[in-house]
């Protein structure tokens, strides 16, 4: 059932006999999802990231919603996207046995005036055709959410939105692509597309070279980098890089609201809204500012601060002195605000998946199918995979086991037995499961990404240098090698004198 | 080396090593925690009557020791021993006795629970699932550190912040340098062991950073870690911002308002790659709280009386688990105690105590907590008050009071008073009741301290 990892020894292997049929450029949600769908068919794919982990970019910090679609203008892709994709998340999550909670969301107003604000998403959702919109007054709203601030007058209710893990659910539909022999090159950072005989070679830093026949564009922020290397003269998007800052709260006040608060959007954003986490925290956020870098995910005091004041306009009793960590991730706003999904018109065989900002999540499952219909009118052949199932290989949760079902699994490998991460009760058997699946953990925070271990209330202070040393014996590498998340994130500065 | 081989757990000298299972057994006291605390308790218990094999220490790490295995300093065993042992030899001590008494103990075993009526499981990989019916429980996990997330510094999230503890692990247990250019926020007694050690190691300490005007460190260890070799101790000073991609590149450095603010204008870049932080000490209290005990929000350690016992009877808590400690020796004698009340009511059985006849303690002026928190009324004599006090007074009387209720008003009459030179947040304090204070009890509501003079 445990493969090799492959994160290492692909990396010096001659890949560049090998013809693909597709190569992915990014692994973030909208490049996995795509692969996944992908596995479906008979085809050779591989997946190519500069990151050392999917989902490195927008899909590792985001609010986590699955939007219902009552946000997008209508008529635009994006908002065919997100009803779309918010409609099979449910069952895809089903199939790759990710956390969903179909918890519905709520925009409130809080002034009379926003009443008007409500309406207009109420009519933009009926347009789009999101399901079982309801605009509510205060005292329902009460009674779905009792945290809510007192001046709160009314909401809409959107009850086909839900919550998901966005980085599980990435790396559960890359695992069930590779499962379906999707090859994953990591750190390989694009510097140079050149097409030659209706073959694309896509050369990495490091010198590493991958050859396909359709190349799809899913970089995420640097989507017009890779674009114009592809030698793609006109293309239309630009992205404009807006940082969101979050927190994220203590299990302690999970319960402060019981689905995604918005409050009524104003130019500035969507408000700062409050969400429950599938894993039981709160996440507070975003706000949004526009950033020189792609790359820039710093947090600032004043940020900082504009969420806790954000959040105490929304909602009583919030203990804002229960955070765990903040974080901020990037969106890759397109100037024209709307996605990109288009084959190119100057380089045969070159897909763009650009613009990709919220709602990309909830859209995830839809453009990848609207990217299969593109792919397969540019002429590609392909059958249905044998035996997928769409499925990926099972994975062992320590604490969703009775007492009996612990016992034996120990009996089997004792390195079940072993908790390493104590703040989530995370053992040795699922740090080594997550390091040899495909695509494997290499890093401590893709190992903490794939079981939560360093995810607690000590953030890794007890854990993070086991884990390492698990890491150096599995991968066969030095311990000073280890890293945070690739790179030259480095955890040592070496041996001792 | 930590965390690779399975093979290392399966020791010999082991006394518990020929039971092949530890599901559903009996023991008399069942210790969490095979620390400073947990060795400390089960000794006693031994002492108190109970057969070494009705005790089992139950350990998470490889082995016994706990925090003081990666503590490799001196410093330790002054006040027990007369003599000055590193944290190491400190534990060896009293691991020996342990195995010369084959006293049980299992190695690699994490707790999963502790219920009310006093199940304990746990999980090993050499052992698997255990289920345990223990007379008494001693409660004994340890604390761990305040992390960056609970401060909420703003910036990048690089490689390179530790909590000085991890860093301690890498250099001493691992044999790692987890950095070359270092600033320590906050002057805890870890952060500032950590300078002198990185510093012997050949990295340069910039500065530490703490937040308050005063350091929360022992003297002893301000004047051997910082003066020493010249480190500068910034008071009232914080890291306002954390700078770097991948590796720590540098942290701005503020200084603070009487009210911990920072003060716009006085930030100060300084180069460095790595940032360790002793920001404080959490007592381990996740079992603790499942278990349904109360908890002291001032200490995050139990409630507990004068024999360390928690709200719930039959079982006992001591250590850092209870309160943080800046003394091994004191986490010792604090484990005596409840490992001597264990071993009473593992032979007694429940039910014996009255809790009509407790008298609550009473953190007055200038004290944020004392423990014990109750005093049975007949037994008061011999018990010692640990305290800490909330800021630093110099030449202070620490009176100790007793609650009298006449009409309706409780009025804090003074027991004894104690003059002290100084006292400060980072040094525990202790009174000890003697027979003539415990007489003057008879008819208290409560037991204080407080303290009698303007703070410096």
């Amino acid at each position: 059932m445990q493969l090799p990892n492959n994160a290492n020894n692909t990396k010096n292997a001659n890949i560049a006999k090998e013809l693909y049929d597709i190569v992915i450029i990014g692994a973030g949600i909208t490049g996995c999802m795509t692969a996944y769908k992908l596995a479906g068919y008979n085809l050779r794919v591989a997946v190519a990231e500069a990151g050392d982990d999917v989902a490195r970019g927008s899909t590792r910090a985001n609010s986590a919603i699955v939007h219902a679609g009552y946000d997008p203008v209508p008529h635009t892709v994006k908002a065919e996207m997100n009803v779309k994709g918010c409609a099979q998340m449910p069952y895809i999550c089903e199939k790759l046995k990710v956390k969903y909670r179909a918890c519905g969301s709520l925009v409130a107003a809080f002034f009379e005036e926003e009443t008007a604000a409500l309406r207009t998403l109420y009519d933009r959702g009926t347009l789009n055709g999101v399901p079982g919109l309801e605009l509510i007054d205060a005292a329902r709203l009460r009674a779905l959410e009792p945290n809510i601030a007192d001046s709160a007058v009314a909401a809409l209710w959107a009850p086909s939105a839900g919550i998901v893990c966005p980085y599980g659910l990435c790396i559960a539909a890359a695992e069930a692509a590779a499962a379906a022999g999707t090859e994953f090159f990591f750190d390989f950072s694009v510097n140079g597309i050149v097409k030659d005989d209706d073959v694309f070679h896509i050369a990495a830093e490091d010198g590493r070279v991958l050859r396909a026949r359709c190349a799809v564009n899913a970089a995420g922020a640097h989507v017009r980098e890779i674009a114009l290397m592809a030698g793609e003269d006109n293309f239309p998007v630009r992205i404009i890089p807006r940082r969101g800052e979050y927190m994220l709260l203590d299990k302690s006040e999970g319960r402060t609201v019981s689905r995604p608060l918005f409050s009524v959007p104003t130019d500035k954003g969507k408000g700062i809204l409050l969400t429950p986490t599938v894993d039981g925290n709160m996440i507070v956020g975003p706000n949004s500012h526009v950033v020189d870098s792609p790359d820039d995910t710093a947090t600032t005091a004043d940020g900082l601060a504009e969420l806790t004041e954000g959040a105490a306009r929304t909602v009583k009793n919030l203990n804002t002195r229960a955070v765990i960590t903040s974080f901020s991730g990037i969106r890759s706003t397109p100037d024209s605000g709307d996605f990109y999904i288009k084959a190119s018109d100057t380089v045969p065989g070159l897909l763009h998946l650009a613009g990709i900002e919220s709602p990309g999540l909830a859209s995830s499952p839809a453009i990848a199918d609207r990217a299969l219909e593109l792919l397969f009118a540019m002429g590609l052949k392909a059958e249905a995979r044998c035996g997928f199932t769409g499925e990926r290989p099972p994975v062992i949760r320590m604490d969703e086991l009775d007492d009996g079902a612990k016992q034996r699994l120990i009996e089997h490998n004792p390195a079940y037995g072993r908790i390493v991460c104590r703040c989530e009760g995370i053992t040795e058997g699922e740090i080594v499961d997550a390091i040899r699946r495909l695509p494997g953990a290499s890093s401590l925070d893709a190992v903490k990404r794939r079981t939560r271990a360093g995810m607690g209330r000590c953030q890794g202070g007890f854990c993070s240098s086991r884990v390492a040393a698990i890491l150096s014996r599995e991968l066969g590498i030095g311990m000073e090698d280890i890293t945070k998340n690739g790179g030259a994130s480095y955890i040592l500065t070496g041996g001792q004198r | 080396m930590s965390g690779d081989n399975l093979t290392e757990s399966k020791n010999t000298d082991k006394p518990d090593n020929n039971i092949k299972s530890y599901n559903n057994i009996e023991k008399k006291v069942v210790i969490i925690g095979g620390g400073p605390a947990g060795l400390a308790a089960a000794l006693e218990a031994n002492r108190g009557g109970i057969p070494p094999g009705e005790i089992l220490i139950i350990e998470r790490d490889r082995e016994l020791g706990g925090i003081l295995n990666q503590c490799v300093h001196a410093g330790f065993g002054l006040h027990l021993f007369g003599e000055e042992l590193t944290g190491p030899e400190y534990a060896q001590r009293f691991i020996d006795e342990i195995k010369a008494k084959k006293i049980g103990y299992v190695t690699d075993s994490m707790v999963l629970s502790v219920s009310p009526d006093r199940t304990v499981t746990f999980i090993s990989p050499r052992l698997g699932f255990g289920r345990i019916a223990a007379g008494a429980v001693v409660l004994a996990m340890g604390c761990r550190e305040r992390t960056r997330g609970a401060l909420n510094i703003p910036g990048s999230r690089p490689a390179g912040i530790f909590s000085a503890g991890t860093a301690q692990h890498y250099v001493n247990i691992d044999g790692y340098m987890p950095g070359n250019r270092v600033v320590i926020l906050g002057s805890g007694d870890i952060g500032l062991i950590m300078a002198r050690r990185m510093t012997l190691e050949g990295a340069e300490v910039r500065c530490v950073c703490e937040i308050m005007p005063y350091s929360g460190g022992l003297a002893r260890n301000i004047a051997q870690c910082l003066d020493d070799f010249g480190i500068p101790l910034l008071l009232s000073h914080t890291v306002t911002e954390i700078r770097g991609r991948e590796r720590v590149e540098g942290v701005v450095v503020s200084r603070v308002d009487e009210n911990l603010r920072p003060v716009p204008g006085t930030e100060r870049y300084i180069e460095c790659d790595t940032l360790l932080l002793s920001v404080g000490l959490i007592p381990e209290n996740e079992l603790t709280r499942e278990a349904g005990i109360e908890i002291d929000r001032v200490t995050g350690g139990a409630v507990v009386n004068q024999d360390m016992e928690t709200s719930v009877e039959g079982i006992f808590a001591c250590g850092n688990a209870l309160q943080v400690h800046d003394l091994a020796d004191y986490v010792t004698l604090e484990a005596y105690r409840a490992g001597m009340s264990a071993a009473a009511y593992a032979l007694r059985g429940p039910g014996a105590q009255d809790p009509a006849g407790m008298i609550p303690t009473r953190a007055g002026e200038g004290i944020r907590y004392i423990v014990p928190h109750k005093i049975a009324r007949g037994a008061a004599a011999g018990v010692k008050l640990f305290f800490r006090v909330s800021g630093i007074y110099r030449d202070v009387t620490v009176r100790l009071t007793a609650g009298v209720s006449e009409k309706g008003v409780t009025n804090n009459v003074r027991l004894r008073d104690y003059k002290k030179r100084i006292v400060t947040p980072g040094e525990m304090e202790q009174i000890e009741i003697t027979e003539k204070t415990a007489a003057q009890l008879q008819n208290a509501v409560s037991i204080g301290v407080e303290l009698c003079k303007k703070e410096t």
